[in-house]
């Protein structure tokens, strides 16, 4: 092989190498994961971990959509609607679980938070969330979900 | 393994929807016949994308049920688009989908 040849091998080499690389996301946008904030065993603990502050405004522009009774604490489909304008961050909590932090949500295009998932809840709890929008934090406190039979193992 | 999803346009802002599989272990249960601790198995991050680029992150903790769920609404995607999601646990295996927005 003369080095032409061995050049345009190469090029071939990486041109395969960054189409591979398309289909599947660069493992460098999954930015560090905050161990500390999922650890936290209160709620203000985990403010402080993600936020820097526990100081957050009780807002009633946040709501949630949650079961009264949830029969299975494994499986309990929460939804969570700010009317919070430019809101960049979002963070849901249940009060009596071991480690509170359940999820977070960072938006890279601020706008009116409106998120939903299934989590798992020990026992009876309430939820409550942290919306952070233009710097300032914001709190909010579901009503209490009655759990009949937990979700955490045991 | 594959993430499913779905993406539809509400207003001016993408309502997606996702079902990953995954057992989401809490690293608390304990095996019933040998009694000892299951380890910590979940997801810990869930990121969508439009070309590439980030659009929303999501950091989940190990108190997302087994086979997590998300929904949520982001502005920037316009229908015709394609946006990706993809995940990664805490052993580091990742996971991914697309879906074009309705």
């Amino acid at each position: 092989m003369n080095r032409r040849e061995f050049n345009k091998s190469l090029v071939t080499i990486s041109g395969l190498g960054a189409g591979a690389s398309l289909g599947a996301l660069p493992l460098s946008v999954f930015a560090a994961w905050p161990q500390n904030a999922f650890d936290a065993e209160t709620t203000d603990a985990v403010a402080e971990a993600l936020y820097g502050t526990n100081g957050a405004e009780a807002s009633d522009a946040i709501t949630f959509k949650a079961p009264d009774i949830a029969e299975n604490g494994a499986v309990v489909p929460i939804s969570l609607k700010a009317d919070i304008a430019n809101a960049d961050s979002v963070a849901i909590m249940v009060a009596n679980n071991p480690s509170p932090l359940t999820v977070t949500f960072e938006i890279m295009n601020p706008g009116k938070p409106d998120v939903g998932t299934r989590i798992k809840m020990g026992k009876t709890s309430q939820l409550i969330a942290l919306v952070r929008a233009e710097g300032k934090l914001y709190t909010a406190t579901s009503s209490e979900v009655k759990v009949t039979i937990g979700g955490c193992g045991g | 393994m594959a993430i499913k999803c779905k993406a539809k346009m509400q207003g001016d802002a993408v309502e997606v929807k996702a079902l990953m599989k995954h057992e989401m272990e809490t690293g608390l249960r304990k095996d019933s016949k040998t009694g000892e601790i299951i380890p910590a198995h979940h997801i810990t991050e869930v990121v969508c994308s439009l070309n590439g680029n980030p659009i929303l992150q999501c950091n989940m903790g190990p108190a997302i049920s087994k086979n997590p769920y998300l929904a949520f609404t982001v502005s920037g995607p316009k229908a015709g688009d394609t946006i990706q999601i993809s995940s990664i646990d805490n052993k580091g295996e990742t996971d991914s989908g697309e879906a074009v927005v309705k």
